[in-house]
């Protein structure tokens, strides 16, 4: 896809940087919402990366994604829901601001959060009577790419059995300051997702209690689910031939 | 025997102490001379005391504490459910502290999911709770479609509850039987087991493989179910209709099996909640909330099935509660089977379909000759749509997606996340053995240590789920 024809799924955003930015470089360092971007840019087609470009389609010129924030009306229980945190967070002295971004996308609410009331958010979202999200279902983390700044998310999913609903939390944090708030005092069960994420992904949730390795060995060395780790394998001979483990194949993405 | 008690110094003293309370204050008056002085001593085997009646309750004090052991169980131990190891701190058979250990099955099945297309994605996470894969299939290909933007067609939905089903069986079935064996009901196990060998053999018929069945996939199913699936099918159900009862004569009522459970691993609502479990531990404790109802998906409204509670929140809750849950499994297989009406299978769109329809041939299951002739012989741009799809992959525009089924164990979710290429950018399993195991300690602690093993089977971990 080309720049000039950006597709449903671009932003304003990503349109206007995309019009104005055509250098690569400035697409592998966007200055977009402070730092939302989820996802490398791209060039040329077919994952030719390495050789000449015999397809003619090198000059292809692809922004990264940036998750878009949703206008109002969101739909749904979105919109209910986020005026019901926003009066809970006044209430309570938070200022508005702790929420980031808000984001609709293919039904889902996503909240990227601030990371410094990230607690407070929580309990609020737990303990406040119209929200009453009583179970963290699940915290993990994603890992954008070594070209993304601000490339590690927490992930949080919390549902609310009362009222139904779901809501997703996103905190950004780059990988020269992984510092996470742990959420273990408002949500116990977020003690195993929490070890798993710094495990995995070497997010550091300050003020768990035992912020340990869950599934690699304790003396493990890096944090294997992060994309410059690399997968690991060995070739494998099948008729003669060497197909290479599956990290060194030949990707089309 | 009075002055003779507990641990001595045995051989490492030259003389043995004769029992002689009354001797204890008159050969040797100055104590400093006394050889057999009633004092501790250091040696290389830790503290040993020599007793001779007046001090038992200055012994008890002292050693009241070396009555606590910490033993480590697994995670190569029959009784703790796959590769899962405890580490419990005992004072006598009491648990004072329980811990699980994780990660001995830990094979970066997310990790590598990041490697392949979409479409390969289902073959890595079906192996991740290896006792309810089509759950794992299913729950992939609904964050899958989530995130393009498809839904299966109808007959495919249907296909998905039925197998689903099926499977639900098969896991609980699983889940009594080792629990049983741990516990000592070796019976029970070998009527779990052979149950369960009917599910087996019947996935086998449907799906063509007994566990791993990569059956489901994005967009729909990878073929339609074989000629002779109905009958075969409801033979099946009437065979479990007369079967499951059998759990009931066996283990239901019986005195045993109800003191060893009965009481143990409580666990109420709120410590539930708390701790974030799910499915039938939940359901146990009281509150009724099971997804093919509360947030129903793949059309689990349209179905008639009552979701069993109880309020005991202990083993035997558990236990009753997977066992009506089972009855209620076969309910919804009838009723899947007569909601079955021909069609596709899979979404229309030829960008995402798998462009071949597979067949069985002489040797064994592979692209119809239908296919292969039309794109070897006739069209071109068959087979370039057919290689770039089969190698490539199809591209999902890019998002998050999370997607969740009941699976038998609670809430299984799927945490997609797409940066616009053929290949997930993550993919993260919520499994709900990996956080219902972290109510172990909650269930075991304070309690004796061979209600542990019955309350790790009552959680039913599954590690290949708990460690991906």
């Amino acid at each position: 896809m080309a720049v000039s024809e950006p597709g449903p799924e671009h932003t304003e955003a990503t349109d206007r940087q995309a019009k104005t930015d055509v250098d690569r470089h400035t697409y592998d360092a966007p200055d977009a919402g402070g730092g939302l971007v989820a996802g490398r840019g791209r060039r040329g087609m077919f994952g030719v990366q390495d050789g000449g470009d015999t397809t003619g389609f090198g000059g292809l010129r692809l922004p990264p994604y940036v998750p878009a924030p949703a206008r109002r009306p969101f739909g749904g229980y979105f919109d209910e829901l986020t005026d019901e945190l926003l009066a809970a967070l006044a209430e309570k002295g938070v200022a508005a601001d702790a929420i980031q971004q808000v984001t609709v996308d293919r039904g889902e609410l996503t909240w990227y959060v601030r990371r410094d009331h990230l607690l407070e958010l929580c309990r609020t979202l737990r303990d406040d009577p119209a929200l009453r999200f009583e179970l963290c279902v699940s915290v993990s983390g994603v890992d954008y790419g070594v070209d993304v700044p601000q490339r590690l998310h927490a992930v949080y999913h919390l549902l609310s059995m009362t009222y139904r609903r779901r809501v997703r939390l996103e905190v950004v944090v780059g990988v020269d300051d992984p510092h996470v708030p742990s959420i273990l005092e408002v949500y116990p069960t977020a003690d195993w997702h929490e070890r798993e994420t710094w495990d995995m992904y070497g997010i550091v949730f300050d003020g768990h209690p035992g912020l340990t390795r869950i599934l690699m060995p304790d003396d493990w060395d890096g944090h294997p689910q992060r994309k410059d780790y690399p997968l690991g394998g060995i070739p494998v001979e099948y008729k003669g031939a060497e197909i290479p483990p599956p990290d060194q194949r030949r990707a089309y993405t | 025997m009075t002055g003779y008690l507990g641990p001595t110094s045995g051989p490492t003293s030259g003389t043995t102490h004769a029992p002689h309370v009354a001797e204890r204050q008159d050969p040797y008056p100055a104590e400093a001379q006394d050889p057999h002085a009633v004092e501790p001593r250091e040696t290389t085997e830790g503290t040993v005391y020599t007793v001779t009646g007046g001090d038992w309750d200055e012994m008890l004090a002292e050693s009241v504490h070396d009555e606590r052991i910490v033993i480590n169980m697994g995670p190569q131990h029959p009784s703790t459910h796959g590769v899962l190891r405890l580490v419990l701190e005992l004072e006598g058979e009491r648990v004072t502290q329980a811990r699980s250990v994780i990660g001995y099955l830990h094979t970066g099945i997310e990790k590598n999911c990041e490697y392949r297309t979409w479409t390969q994605g289902v073959t890595f996470v079906t192996r991740a709770d290896y006792l309810s894969p089509l759950f794992n299939e299913a729950a992939y290909c609904l964050a899958t479609e989530r995130l393009l933007n498809v839904e299966a067609p109808p007959r495919a939905q249907v296909i998905r509850v039925l197998l689903m089903e099926i499977n639900r069986i098969g896991s609980h079935l699983v889940a009594l039987a080792t629990g049983a064996m741990e516990i000592g009901a070796l019976t029970g196990m070998t009527i779990g087991f052979r149950e369960r060998e009917e599910v087996l053999h019947l996935l086998e018929f449907l799906t063509g493989l007994r566990m791993n069945h990569a059956f489901i996939r994005p967009g729909g199913l990878v073929q339609d179910l074989p000629d002779g699936y109905d009958e075969k099918t409801r033979a099946f159900v009437k065979l479990m209709d007369s079967r499951l009862p059998e759990l009931d004569k066996l283990l239901t009522g019986q005195p045993v099996w109800q003191q060893r459970l009965r009481g143990v691993g409580y666990l109420p609502v709120d410590g539930c909640l708390a701790l974030g479990v799910t499915g039938p531990i939940l359901r146990a404790a009281g509150l009724p909330w099971d997804m093919r109802k509360t947030e129903p998906y793949l059309g689990y409204e349209d179905y008639e099935f009552d979701v069993p509670t109880s309020t005991d929140a202990d083993c035997y809750a558990r236990y009753v509660l997977r066992v009506e849950e089972m009855h209620q499994s076969l309910r919804l297989v009838i009723q899947a089977l007569q909601r079955l009406e021909p069609g596709p299978v899979m979404v229309e769109d030829p960008k995402i379909a798998w462009p071949a329809r597979l067949t069985i041939g002489a040797d064994g299951m592979g692209n119809s000759l239908a296919h292969v002739r039309k794109i070897m012989g006739q069209s071109m741009e068959s087979l370039i749509h057919h290689f770039k799809l089969v190698t490539e992959g199809f591209t999902v525009p890019p998002g998050q997606a999370y997607a969740a089924v009941e699976s038998p164990r609670g809430e299984l979710g799927v945490h997609l996340v797409s940066d616009g290429g053929t290949r997930p950018l993550r993919v993260h399993l919520r499994d709900p053995s990996f956080v219902n195991l972290q109510s172990m300690p909650a269930m075991c602690e304070g309690g004796m240590v061979a209600d542990v093993i019955a309350a790790v089977a009552s959680i039913d971990p599954v590690m290949g789920g708990v460690d991906r």
